[in-house]
């Protein structure tokens, strides 16, 4: 290193010649364009920009100038040594930029493949129908209640006007629990938590019971033992049919579509009066060129579930005022709901557990 | 219920533009509904003329079999009006006769394409028919021949045999029993298009005289009418009109003789059931009484029954000879020899009728209608429409005498408001439209004080018994297509239970793990104890039984989840899924053991203490939640290797499900069926057990066709959603630098990590934020019987930069603390 010189001999001295100093540049700005990589790169900058290159040695005798030479010197080597710097930093931008550019090019995978490390999981569709269903009723200011699956006697028959001899313990073959005479059954239908419901609560109500109900029917593609049922309760000052009507219309829309409605005919159940058959228009074909229809088999309409006003017998026997209050009641089965909906052919898929079933259901329920 | 078209239109006279469509269209509407149309020769295809037989010639066949070949005069129904030559192989018929012929270009029931062709030296250009291949009937002893009055040769016979005769077939339901009648389906056809009805039952019946037979009721509750008639001279060979014949087999019973057809006839038509005896086969007076415990009696079905103390029976003077209502008996059964034919037609207790019924397994035409009720006041009537047909028909004389034991019950009327049916509705019904609709179905109706209406329930509708009963009446003739579509404005709920949503939280958090769902049976037998190698007396043995289960080898509510999902992976696997996670959340059942549950009366409501009787006296039915694990759980893939499922990812699952509900459980070690002794957790709350995680034994993943190592869960969910954070109390934490230690701790093999953890948590002080294990090391160079843990510290203070002093204190603390409760040594 050259400190500041006071104690000179000019004539040892002499500034770097322009033009050995342009050389000098040039040299250097070509070996940074010729640099390929940041590698040689490197080289170039030890060579022309380092320590021991000709524009520091330029640089460090210009201390060493007389005055009147300095100015001029250091003006000529400082813009020789910018310019280098300056293209080196161009060029190292550069190269950068290319060794970037390469290394992603490089890197690139075939997105292609699978990422199926982590197994995929489903809930069941009877379990999320069953929450639509609730959901739909809930947005209307209904609750869900439920109750026991093995139900007493009494609440599962007597309470909903199903008398000892009632024919209609026979259309609804029922699994008692032994011994039989503990009048003690798998509960045949998801009325008995209505009743438990009216037993416990003042009006008015609005509830829902989806649940899983038993009756001894032979398992088939059609039958099953044990099947889903989601049936409602309103209880209030002033319903009527039009209320279950109302009700039932919207239920259908929700769950098949924007202007599927049903329709009624009467029917019979015990535990309402009067008591209706609930069609609902076939979300497939909505009762156009029905005849070719798969869903509905040509009739326009598809058998939902049945509903009616509730028989003030079961009002009485669950200690609902029937002066004051009329109610409506519904139901359906979850199961067929969602054959239809599905267009499943055997209910037993249901029941069997292959995942492949459950899983295909993916979100849309 | 099948009703021939054409008897519905002999009983109303309906509108000519009324086609079946259009009538079953409407009485569907009504509530009785269409269950199909069905026309018996729905599957011929014509020509199908009536032929006249001109030759017969019996040709012998080397097959030792003889056949005739025949013309036949089909008048032009073969478009040429030339003799038709047919191969016939049935003898029961001479030239002259009228035959059924099959033209070639038809077709029989069954597909069964007639065409000319060759057979026996000749072709034969059709067929001659029998009733069995016209489908009407199941005679095939020879061809149809008809009377010789039938027609001339070349006419259709559709229309002759009831080819052509449509009949519906209804759907009738328990409250509409006067449906299971012409009588009653007319009646509402006449409803439905508001034209006149002749009630068949209206007939002038003599004066009771009580010297028809003998009969004496001991019983008048279970019978309260009950009518006999007498004939004589009847010709037991006298044929079935053919009216009639067709019309019991379209409604879908057999021919069996013309006294029988007669009875069941006049059951369809009337709806009241009707019993013939061979009234020289009956011995003294008929009576009628409650059987004795144990006697026996032979019904007409060749049955030897048994009969109970609640039976009715029908007596002579040798016991019982019927089974009252529901089925006749052999002794005094009608046969081909009978000339003296007595009628019974009586009217009896509907739920008698019912219990005889169940408790012999017995359905009959006549016991579907007496335990639905049948008309009181039908007796007699039918009693006297058997008679007159059996004197029209089979040439009997009507002896004098009536016997009629009992009048109708009286009914009492019914006080309605006349706006009941338009509040029930929501539809705007008058009170005029009322008064109107009720009287239309046949009640008498009394205009009492102002908007009131006594009503009195026509006989042949003993469902109608309340005012919401007659709503329906009035409602179903204005139409339930009247009713306005409202939604309810009032239900103001809470939204989903706690419990509700916690359920569903369940059941994402699981799906999220990776896990599929399954709904299976709940139906257990020994068998599957069994299976899970559970000890003779292990409480899960201890079931709820079921008193008629489907089937013997799964007779009991289950108790544990598990059967169901193994079968389902089992099912998984062996349909070539290379591994499966399975969950399910259901009920199961333990016995309560508390006595029966009561039965309570309907018109009020059961006390407090009555329904916690009842609830008692139902089986504990927890909700449970378990997840069997199986072969493959993470995949091998380009990424590297996968692994299958292991004990600890049972256990992963239900920590991951604690710590959604944010419930804090302990795990120890167990020892319980169906999981490998030495690989089993029991999972407890606050020190309460709520359920078992681990490797399954190796003994039932063999049973179940699952791999070694299968692993599987079962918890009480209501105990782990009882136990779920109510409120979350929001966190608090420092965000001052984090100091970092890393111990290894060598402990004796049988030492726990939860122990040596547990230790380091309470020695470490305040200022420890995590300890986690990340290294288990056993070999060499610990020696036999031990492990190494290694776990990794982790401090923090809440207001400032710990000091390394600070750090290493509670560091050496904290392995102090293991070493004097584990005796865990650092490496």
């Amino acid at each position: 290193m050259s400190g500041p010189n006071t104690d000179y001999d000019p004539v040892e001295v002499a500034a770097v010649s322009p033009a050995e100093l342009e050389a000098a540049r040039d040299a250097a700005l070509a070996a940074i364009a010729a640099a390929a990589d940041l590698e040689q790169l490197k080289a170039v900058r030890t060579e022309h920009a380092g320590d021991r290159s000709a524009l520091a040695l330029a640089n460090r005798e210009i201390g060493a100038l007389p005055p009147q030479a300095r100015k001029e010197a250091g003006q000529r080597v400082g813009q020789a040594r910018g310019a280098v710097s300056k293209a080196l930093t161009a060029r190292q931008e550069v190269l950068e930029a290319e060794h970037e550019a390469r290394i992603l090019v490089e890197e690139a995978v075939d997105v292609t493949l699978p990422t199926d490390a982590e197994p995929v999981g489903a809930r069941h569709p009877l379990t999320t129908g069953a929450e639509l269903i609730a959901d739909i009723f809930v947005a209307m200011g209904w609750e869900v209640a439920e109750g026991p699956v093995i139900e007493a006697e009494w609440l599962n028959f007597d309470a909903l006007n199903l008398g000892p001899d009632h024919p209609a313990r026979t259309m609804q073959d029922t699994f008692w629990t032994e011994p039989a005479d503990h009048h003690v059954v798998l509960r045949t239908h998801t009325s008995p938590v209505q009743a438990r419901t009216m037993l416990t609560r003042t009006p008015p109500i609005y509830v829902v019971c989806p649940g899983r109900v038993f009756r001894t029917d032979e398992y088939d593609a059609t039958h099953s033992p044990m099947f889903h049922q989601v049936e409602g309760l309103a209880i209030d000052e002033g319903i009527s049919m039009a209320h279950l009507k109302g009700t039932l219309d919207h239920f259908a829309s929700q769950m098949f579509g924007e202007g599927i409605t049903t329709r009624f005919r009467p029917s019979y159940f015990p535990f309402t009066e009067p008591s209706a058959e609930v069609d609902l228009v076939c979300f497939v074909c909505r009762g156009v060129d029905s005849d070719q229809c798969r869903t509905c088999r040509g009739e326009g309409w598809i058998e939902w579930g049945g509903c009616g006003i509730v028989n003030p017998r079961v009002l009485q026997a669950c200690g609902v005022d029937s002066e004051r209050y009329s109610g409506f009641a519904f139901g359906m089965g979850i199961d067929r709901t969602l054959m239809f909906r599905h267009g499943l052919e055997d209910l037993r898929t249901l029941f069997e557990g292959d995942v492949r079933f459950t899983t295909a259901f993916g979100s849309e329920l | 219920m099948k009703a021939p078209v054409s008897w519905i239109r002999e009983l109303v006279d309906l509108p000519a533009e009324v086609t079946t469509e259009v009538l079953t269209d409407r009485l569907t509407a009504l509530g009785l509904k269409l269950e199909g149309i069905h026309a018996a020769g729905a599957e011929i295809r014509g020509p199908l003329v009536i032929g006249k037989v001109l030759t017969k010639e019996p040709e012998p066949q080397k097959n030792g079999k003889t056949i005739n070949w025949c013309s036949v005069d089909v008048g032009d129904a073969n478009g040429t009006g030339e003799p038709q030559g047919i191969v016939c192989g049935a003898h029961n018929f001479e030239p002259g006769d009228l035959v059924v012929v099959i033209l070639p270009g038809g077709a029989l029931p069954g597909g069964f394409e007639i065409s000319a062709r060759k057979t026996y030296g000749h072709v034969s250009a059709g067929m001659i028919c029998s009733v069995r291949e016209l489908g009407i009937g199941d005679d095939h002893d020879g061809i149809l021949v008809l009377p010789p009055d039938a027609g001339a040769p070349g006419d259709d016979v559709f229309g002759l045999l009831g080819l052509d005769e449509e009949v519906i077939e209804f759907e009738i339901n328990p409250d509409r029993a006067y449906a299971l009648s012409l009588r009653g389906v007319a009646r509402e056809a006449a409803l439905g298009f508001g034209v006149p009805y002749a009630d068949p039952a209206v007939r002038e019946l003599p004066a009771p005289d009580g010297k028809a037979w003998e009969v004496v009721v001991d019983d008048p509750a279970g019978c309260p009418v009950f009518a006999a008639r007498l004939v004589s001279g009847f010709d037991p060979a006298a044929p079935t009109p053919d009216v009639i014949k067709q019309r019991i087999e379209q409604a879908g019973m057999r021919s069996i003789s013309l006294a029988v057809d007669i009875t069941n006839y006049v059951m369809l038509e009337l709806g009241q059931p009707i019993h013939g005896y061979d009234a020289d086969k009956v011995a003294g007076a008929l009576g009628v009484r409650r059987a004795h415990e144990g006697e026996t009696l032979t019904t007409l079905d060749d049955t030897v029954r048994t009969l109970a103390s609640e039976d009715l029976v029908i007596t002579d003077d040798s016991g019982p000879i019927g089974l009252a209502g529901v089925m006749g008996g052999a002794t005094t059964e009608m046969s081909a020899t009978t000339t003296r034919i007595l009628v019974e037609a009586a009217h009896w207790d509907a739920v008698s009728m019912f219990r005889t019924g169940r408790r012999h397994k017995l359905t009959s035409e006549a016991g579907k209608r007496n335990e639905r009720g049948v008309d009181p006041l039908l007796p007699g009537i039918a009693a006297d429409r058997v008679v007159e047909l059996l004197v029209e028909h089979g040439g009997a004389t009507a002896e004098p005498g009536y016997t009629l034991v009992g009048s109708a019950p009286q009914r009492s009327s019914i006080t309605i408001a006349t706006d009941l049916p338009a509040r029930l509705s929501g539809i705007e019904i008058s009170a005029m439209t009322t008064v109107e609709n009720l009287r239309a179905i046949g009640a008498t109706v009394t205009e009492r004080e102002a908007g009131t209406i006594e009503v009195l329930p026509p006989t042949w509708r003993p469902d109608l018994n309340d005012p919401y009963d007659l709503v329906e009446e009035v409602v179903r003739i204005v139409g339930y297509d009247q009713v306005p579509s409202v939604l309810p404005r009032r239900a103001t709920g809470r939204g989903l239970t706690r419990t509700q949503r916690l359920r569903r939280r369940v059941g994402r958090t699981l799906a999220g793990a990776g896990l599929v769902e399954v709904v299976s049976f709940p139906f257990v037998g020994e068998a599957t104890f069994d299976k899970l190698g559970l000890v003779a007396d292990d409480p899960l043995r201890t079931t709820v039984g079921l008193a008629n289960p489907l089937s013997s080898e799964e007779p009991a509510y289950t108790t544990t989840l598990l059967p169901g999902l193994l079968e389902a992976a089992g099912r998984n696997l062996g349909r070539g899924a290379p591994g499966v996670a399975l969950f399910e959340t259901g009920t199961v059942a333990f016995p309560a053991d508390n006595g029966p549950a009561p039965i309570y009366g309907v018109h009020t409501r059961p006390s407090v203490a009555e329904l916690e009787k009842l609830d008692e006296a139902l089986p504990l039915q927890p909700q449970h939640l378990a997840v069997v694990l199986a072969g493959e759980r993470r995949r091998t893939g380009w990424w590297g290797a996968g692994s299958d499922a292991a004990w600890s990812d049972a256990l992963a699952v239900v920590r991951r499900l604690a710590g959604e509900l944010g419930v804090t459980i302990e795990v120890a070690s167990a020892n319980r069926m169906p999981w490998h002794p030495g690989r089993c957790a029991v999972v407890s709350i606050a020190g309460v057990q709520v359920g078992h995680a681990g490797e399954l034994h190796p003994t039932v993943c063999r049973a179940y066709g699952l791999p070694a190592r299968s692993a599987a869960v079962e918890l009480d969910l209501d105990a782990l959603m009882a136990a779920a954070t109510d409120v979350a109390p929001g966190p608090s934490f420092s965000t001052m630098p984090l100091a970092k230690e890393d111990v290894a701790l060598v402990v004796d093999a049988a030492v726990t990590v939860a122990a040596v953890e547990a230790a380091l948590r309470e020695g470490a002080g305040d200022l420890l934020e995590t300890v986690r294990l990340f290294d288990v090391y056993t070999g060499e160079q610990i020696g036999a019987g031990k492990k190494s843990l290694a776990f990794a510290l982790r401090f923090r203070a809440p207001d400032r930069t710990l000091t390394e002093a600070e750090t290493g204190a509670a560091r050496d603390a904290a392995v102090a603390r293991a070493a004097e409760l584990t005796g865990a040594v650092q490496r």
